[in-house]
């Protein structure tokens, strides 16, 4: 049984409570025989960037897959505990999966565009919602495509191959797709680990611009980056979530001896 | 040693000479089968022999078709000098079968005592009785004008029988086309009465309509019975002015001066090789490569062309596509997307894969057992029961024989299909999925798509595998000889309970179904050229569109 963890103050400088965005009580996830998640309860701020920090096989990435339900995909896993979003318990019987994954949107490690071109590639979510006239797709397409930092670099190419872009815009690219459905969240599962820094500094600056509108879970393993880019910071270890406050106080003044000996690198 | 062996460069010797030794047997077969196979439209030279037999001597006067050394028992039966070179022997063709009563003769060489090579002579190639030999003596140009003259004869022949020649594909259109579309509508007729008389014997008409239709039928009938008068008649003048032309032809190896008459309307093309000039050696090979792709087969398969062969191979190639195709991907896209993975998936796999390596004469059978007699046989029953026992879909024809292929191949389909689908990152799927699609839109637009060029190396395997059996076709609907398509002009234009010839069992049936094995040698060789490269077309297209769909889905998997 952890002992009960000091959740951030939902209380603002400017005396606004908010409701948390997402709210998940006593997760517990097996992989077949072996749990890989230990009675996670964490609160997700609206409009804010949380970062899950923690070595290698902690349970990040299996965490914030169960935030829209990508588990489901895998043979034998099983979960208990619940998972609310805006009120609602997305591992209720009722919920419709498929707008959850449109409500919840997810950036992958190595990004996966569609062999398509650009513009089907950031089209396809509302293809898929049945949006068919050329002029309203067009506004779509360029509205994400701005959202994502990514307009003024392929605005002339809209009908060649995603794949022929670089690495940085693919990843770009998948956020734009992303947004394109409208989410009210965004899942990143370490965006800019297999980018080269230039680009990663753009997807950090790409954050701070889209923090704005949507609420953002970001799994790193990349602590600078948690420190440049969240609000609030999750350290996970093997499969427990240790201590989760607000950035500055993690990384200056954490309250759990694990929590400080990762970030100052004794292990990793 | 050691050292030489573990570096590697032997082994890359060895497998350079094993693929060179692969490629150079094809080829040679390739080389073999087009050198012989072109052969067969080259106008050989007419040569005429005195040949000494016994204590007779002959005359002959023929095309040398081959030549082989003369096998022992003959040398010894004939008493030839054994000693020195082996004598050779040749397949000459005399032609005149009317007369001789068989198109080849051997001519031994040790017995001709002259040869030469006369430049007047002649080959007639006709529509009955094969090629005729000889010299021009006179041409009957119409009642009471005979041209004796030999060289006005036969300036006087090759402008008739252009003549002739029109009249006669004039009457041969009519009576395809025209003749043709009046008995088919003739025999719809003739089913329907067969099915009111059907009806109303099972009381399923009133026996009013009954009266009314046929008189309506009875009327029709004779309406048509008019056009065909009319039409004849048409065909009697047009035959009229093309009768009356008759060659006579000096022909040799009979009685000393024997002619012969033919009729200019029964011959199809004449040449004097022996002083044809390159220009009309080619216009030579031209005019027989048409003829062969486009006209129909003449003296049981052994002259003229092979075009409903062709026909036939290939809308049957296409329907075995058609039906292989959706149904071994929709097959492959369950296995591998929607099964569970357990037991059943795997059993069904391990059955898919031996399936593949079954003799095609098996399908054959299960075709004829499945398809022709119980779904065929049920179709009968259901929907044409006035023809019984007159089977339409209860016997063999081009839609089972299409399907029975069709159960050949899709294995090969299955398989390919399969590799395609797993050989798609799963990132993509995941993507897909992470937008809010469903497993099948994920399916629909992602992955097929991905998965199509893939799906197509299994298609052109598929065509390949399946355009060059024959043996399960024997036994569900092709046959030697068609009189008609399965398309035609006539509604439903489809007509796949019909029988169909196939260039695969033209080939057998050439070579070894016919009696003139000789002539037909050549035939057989040009064929299998034409099948090979029929195939050839096939696949080069479906490799095209492949690699133009690889090109859009490039970096992912094949």
């Amino acid at each position: 049984m952890t002992d009960v963890l000091r959740q951030p103050s939902l209380r603002h400088s400017n005396g606004v409570v908010s409701e948390p965005k997402i709210r998940v009580q006593n997760l517990n996830l097996w992989y077949g025989d072996s749990q890989a998640l230990f009675d996670i309860s964490i609160d997700i701020e609206p409009r804010r960037v949380s970062a899950f920090i923690g070595p290698s096989g902690c349970g990040k990435s299996t965490f914030i897959r169960t935030l829209n339900r990508m588990n489901d995909l895998i043979d034998g896993v099983r979960t208990t505990g619940t998972v609310a979003i805006d009120g609602e318990d997305i591992y209720a019987g009722a919920i419709d999966v498929v707008s959850l994954r449109r409500n919840v949107g997810m950036i992958f490690q190595k990004s996966n565009p569609f062999p398509k071109s650009v513009y089907e590639n950031v089209a396809y979510g509302q293809r898929l919602l049945g949006l068919r006239e050329r002029q309203v797709l067009d506004e779509v397409v360029e509205r994400s495509l701005r959202q994502a930092a990514l307009w003024e670099e392929v605005k002339d190419r809209l009908n060649e191959p995603a794949l022929s872009l670089s690495g940085g815009q693919m990843q770009r690219l998948c956020i734009a797709r992303a947004l394109a459905v409208e989410p009210n969240i965004l899942l990143m599962d370490e965006p800019s680990s297999a980018l080269d820094p230039i680009a990663t500094a753009k997807i950090e600056e790409l954050l701070v611009e889209l923090k704005q509108k949507y609420t953002i879970v970001i799994v790193t393993h990349n602590m600078q980056q948690a420190a440049r880019v969240s609000d609030y910071t999750a350290f996970f270890y093997l499969g427990k979530l240790i201590e989760f406050d607000e950035t500055r106080k993690i990384f200056t003044n954490p309250e759990k001896k694990q929590t400080e000996e990762y970030i100052t690198g004794r292990f990793g | 040693m050691k050292r030489y062996l573990a570096n590697g460069e032997i082994y890359i010797w060895l497998t350079g000479a094993f693929l060179g030794l692969s490629i150079i047997m094809i080829a040679g077969m390739l080389v073999l089968i087009s050198v012989n196979g072109i052969a067969y439209f080259n106008p050989h030279p007419i040569d005429r022999f005195m040949v000494v037999e016994g204590g007779d001597s002959l005359n002959l006067l023929g095309q040398v078709y081959s030549s082989e050394e003369i096998p022992q028992e003959v040398i010894d039966a004939k008493g030839f000098d054994p000693t020195g070179e082996s004598p050779m022997r040749y397949l000459v063709r005399v032609g005149n079968r009317e007369v001789f009563g068989q198109d080849f003769v051997w001519i031994n060489g040790p017995e001709i005592v002259a040869q030469e090579r006369p430049p007047d002579a002649i080959c007639m190639e006709r529509s009955e009785y094969g090629n005729a030999y000889g010299f021009i003596q006179s041409l009957e140009a119409g009642p009471d004008r005979m041209v004796n003259n030999e060289v006005d004869a036969w300036d006087a022949f090759t402008t008739v029988h252009e003549r002739v020649m029109t009249l006669v594909n004039q009457i041969r259109s009519i009576e395809k086309s025209d003749l043709g579309g009046l008995s088919y509508r003739m025999e719809e007729y003739r089913l329907e009465k067969v099915e009111l008389d059907y009806d109303l014997e099972h009381q399923a008409l009133d026996p009013q309509d009954y009266r009314r239709r046929t008189e309506e039928i009875a009327e029709e009938l004779r309406g048509l019975d008019a056009e065909f008068e009319t039409l004849q008649q048409a065909i009697d003048s047009l035959r009229a002015l093309s009768e009356g032309y008759v060659v006579h032809l000096r022909i040799f190896g009979g009685e000393p001066g024997e002619t012969v008459r033919i009729p200019v309307s029964s011959i199809v093309r004449s040449y004097k090789p022996n002083v044809m000039t390159m220009a009309e050696v080619a216009g030579f090979y031209a005019s027989k490569t048409w003829e062969f792709l486009s006209d129909d087969p003449r003296e049981a398969n052994a002259e003229g062309g092979v075009f409903p062969a062709i026909f036939g191979t290939v809308m049957m190639v296409l329907i075995m596509t058609i039906a292989a195709v959706p149904f071994g991907v929709l097959s492959a896209l369950y296995l591998r997307e929607y099964a569970a993975d357990g037991v059943m998936v795997r059993t069904v796999r391990i059955a898919v894969n031996n399936l593949a390596g079954v003799p095609s004469i098996v399908f054959g059978m299960f075709g004829l057992g499945f398809f022709v007699y119980f779904i065929g046989g049920g179709i009968d029953s259901l929907l044409y029961p006035e023809r019984l026992p007159s089977p339409t879909y209860g016997t063999g024809g081009i839609l089972w024989a299409s399907l029975t292929l069709a159960l050949l191949t899709v294995p090969v389909v299955i398989v390919a299909t399969e590799e395609a689908l797993a050989a798609i990152p799963r990132g993509m799927r995941e993507g897909s999925l992470a937008l809010g699609a469903t497993k099948w839109e994920t399916i629909r637009r992602v992955v097929l798509p991905s998965a199509t060029p893939g799906i197509m190396t299994g298609a052109i395997l598929a065509m390949a595998r399946g355009a060059g059996e024959v043996a399960p076709l024997m036994i569900t609907g092709v046959v030697k000889l068609a009189t008609e398509l399965p398309f035609d002009a006539h509604f439903p234009f489809f007509h796949l309970d019909r029988k169909f010839m196939h260039l695969g069992f033209h080939i057998y049936d050439v070579g070894f179904q016919t009696s003139n094995v000789e002539a037909n040698i050549g035939m057989v060789y040009t064929t299998t050229l034409l099948l090979l490269a029929i195939i050839l077309l096939l696949n080069l297209s479906a490799i095209i569109i492949r690699a133009r769909l690889r090109r859009k889905y490039r970096l992912v998997g094949f």
